[in-house]
């Protein structure tokens, strides 16, 4: 696999098996896997209703997170309380695990709003401009530190930030510059970016010469590749790079090497660019079933498990689907208002001119 | 209590008492800390404040401006300083596509209480990218407040209201004014910061102008005097939003504009004030608005750039023109 380190982070085989790492280990118990299980399951749920949603016209777009699931609840389950997430526009998995209201995420894409739920001090706002939260995700960080929240020996005094970003992100001036902030000022922030290979058609070489995690040392920090479909080291990696930064040890860079299973979003068409047999490959390093396929053989679940599971999937995209019906549309009055923070005597101008054009449907009426 | 201090001076001073007078404000850009500036405006601030409050940043403007996004988001109130106005665009992006906007996306949920200082404006005889007057593009964005000082007692002021403000700010100061001297009053109240300013009293015609041109309208309505033609200056002060009140108050009594700009004519702040004056004032005005400004070319080299800026001789010939309709 172009890109793919020998020295890749895997503790978890594609087939199941559980394999050693002179670094790494995954620290939780077999509990946290049937729960990391759990969260991927759902994830993929609430991705397929929204999906489908999407071509029944109650979205305007998707971007499926199929096939990252584990990059992103690996590292979502290995963040604490204080720790703050700068996402993409592909996050979904990580607001779920932080639990953010997921109809509220549907809101963005329906065009009811631009993104607006609750707990955005800790799950920030979606970004559609490529690259440009890493910035502010090391602005944060810089704050973070100012505010003395980084190298305290009580760790539940500290805090870090995480910047996802993608692939194509990589070739972004803001994310490179973010790096060299982050780096400059040794600020505690995780550069956790999924290489999903495609950057809508164009693949990673167009982006990068070298396996992207190399670029940190350029940046003067670590940077490690992990298999982005084995959640157990996705958590391991995310565990040690969040410690690092809250530890006051400063950036560090983990690239999860994972697959964009769907298409860039409901208007893309990956047949115009890539072969079904790459797909049907990666389909063979899904992480759901490998997880699935370990915990059946160490016995911590079963057939009574999954179909329970299964169960409350279903129950769990029935209600998402019902949840559209609950949002509402951002109004151009407060449209009007929400420009600025003050008053603004010359936009104010313009609510009134709305209003009175407004009111004459009303006098005719 | 007063004191007479040069426009830079009165910068310095200004953000001396903003950084004493809370703890979130903090200054970020290039060369600001032991260099003090590249003008010298942060002079001495980083060895009062130390390095996390008046930080020297990689030179980078996006990241300046990303950064100080995120910093804001963590409850500081940063001020950057983009060094010179042509270097502001590779933070341009920052600026329109996230402060400008992160308050209305989340419908007022994240407030971006930034300042962005940059020198602008030409005369000063500089290399190509340092005289530039690029007010249009913030004035045109939503979401962002514009203002210019003109005066050290202005720029004392405004740029602490500006700092204290909960929306972001693009601070404008006019580099080739920046050792003009002038009285600051450290204890009046100062004027409101999005309010435009009558400098000069006059009835014939209304001249508007703002950051470096005042002083090029004042001297004109100077010699307009001594041919006998009273001409009123406004200092607009602040061009997003635009103090409609006193600027109209001023034109239905003289009912006739001329707006004079460094920036390139064609939709500069001039083609909006003309277009209002002629909404507002249509019945009233004896002479269309006319205009003065830098030419629709790129800034020229320096040996040539007082025939691209308005000049008293050009503001004149405008003078005349208005007066003889």
């Amino acid at each position: 696999m172009q890109g793919q380190s020998d020295k890749m982070v895997q503790l978890l085989t594609p087939e199941g098996v559980r394999v050693e790492h002179d670094d790494f280990e995954f620290t939780g118990t077999t509990e946290d896997l049937t729960g990391f299980l759990r969260d991927m399951v759902m994830a993929r749920r609430f991705d397929t209703e929204a999906t489908a949603l999407q071509r029944h016209g109650e979205l305007g777009l998707w971007p499926p997170v199929l096939g990252q699931e584990a990059s992103q609840v690996g590292s979502a389950r290995a963040l604490l309380g204080h720790d703050v997430v700068f996402p993409t526009y592909r996050e979904h998995a990580v607001a779920m695990c932080l639990g953010v209201p997921m109809s509220q995420i549907l809101g963005l894409f329906r065009g009811c709003d631009a993104g607006e739920w609750e707990m955005l001090e800790r799950f920030r706002n979606y970004q559609i401009i490529i690259g440009s939260q890493t910035l502010h995700a090391t602005g944060y960080a810089m704050g973070l530190q100012y505010d003395g929240m980084v190298g305290n020996p009580d760790p539940a005094d500290n805090a870090m930030v995480v910047a996802y970003h993608g692939d194509g992100a990589s070739s972004q001036g803001d994310v490179n510059e973010s790096y060299v902030f982050a780096a400059s000022y040794n600020a505690p922030v995780v550069f956790f970016c999924q290489n999903n290979q495609y950057a809508i058609s164009e693949p990673i070489a167009l982006q990068s010469r070298i396996p992207l995690f190399q670029r940190a040392q350029g940046f003067g920090f670590p940077g490690i590749q992990v298999d982005g479909n084995d959640v157990l080291a996705v958590h391991a990696t995310s565990e040690w790079a969040f410690n690092r930064a809250r530890n006051g040890e400063g950036p560090a860079f983990i690239e999860a090497f994972t697959y964009r299973m769907g298409a860039h979003t409901t208007s893309d068409d990956p047949s115009k660019y890539r072969r079904d047999a790459e797909t049907e490959e990666w389909r063979g390093r899904d992480p759901i079933a490998r997880l699935t396929t370990y915990l059946r053989n160490e016995g911590a679940v079963d057939d009574a498990f999954l179909s329970a599971l299964d169960a409350e999937a279903k129950d769990y995209g029935a209600s998402i689907r019902a949840s559209i019906a609950t949002l509402t549309d951002k109004t151009m009055d407060e449209q009007f208002r929400t420009v600025y923070a003050e008053e603004s005597v010359a936009l104010e101008e313009q609510r009134r001119e709305y209003a009175d054009y407004l009111a004459t449907f009303e006098e005719n009426a | 209590m007063s004191e007479t201090l040069t426009l830079a001076k009165a910068l310095n001073r200004g953000l001396r008492r903003a950084l004493q007078a809370d703890p979130k404000v903090l200054l970020a850009g290039e060369d600001i800390g032991k260099l003090g500036g590249v003008f010298r405006i942060t002079e001495n601030l980083q060895a009062e404040f130390g390095e996390n409050r008046v930080i020297d940043s990689p030179l980078a403007e996006s990241g300046i401006v990303g950064t100080a996004v995120g910093l804001a988001m963590r409850g500081y109130r940063p001020v950057v300083e983009i060094q010179f106005d042509g270097f502001v665009f590779p933070g341009f992006d920052q600026i329109v596509t996230q402060v400008a906007k992160l308050h209305a996306r989340t419908s007022g949920r994240v407030k971006m209480p930034m300042v962005i200082r940059i020198p602008y404006g030409g005369g000063v005889g500089a290399i190509e990218h340092h005289s530039e007057s690029p007010e249009g593009y913030f004035v045109h964005t939503p979401g962002l407040k514009v203002v210019t000082c003109s005066s050290p007692n202005d720029a004392y002021w405004m740029i602490q209201q500006a700092i204290s403000s909960d929306d972001p700010v693009v601070f404008l100061e006019p580099k080739r004014r920046y050792h003009a001297k002038g009285q600051v009053n450290f204890s009046a109240r100062p004027q409101p910061m999005h309010q435009a300013g009558v400098l000069r009293h006059g009835t014939d015609l209304t001249v508007l102008a703002y950051g470096p041109m005042v002083r090029t309208c004042l001297d004109a309505a100077e010699l307009a005097a001594e041919e006998g033609v009273s001409l009123e200056v406004i200092d607009l002060r602040t061009l997003s939003p635009i103090d409609w009140v006193t600027i109209t108050a001023s034109v239905r009594r003289t009912r006739r504009a001329i707006v004079v700009h460094e920036a390139q004519r064609t939709l500069g702040v001039g083609a909006e004030i003309a277009a209002r004056l002629h909404k507002d004032l249509f019945y009233v005005m004896e002479s269309p608005v006319l205009r003065v400004t830098g030419y629709d070319t790129p800034y020229p080299p320096s040996k040539i750039e007082d025939e691209f800026l308005p000049s008293v001789d050009r503001i004149m010939d405008a003078v005349d023109a208005s007066l003889a309709y």
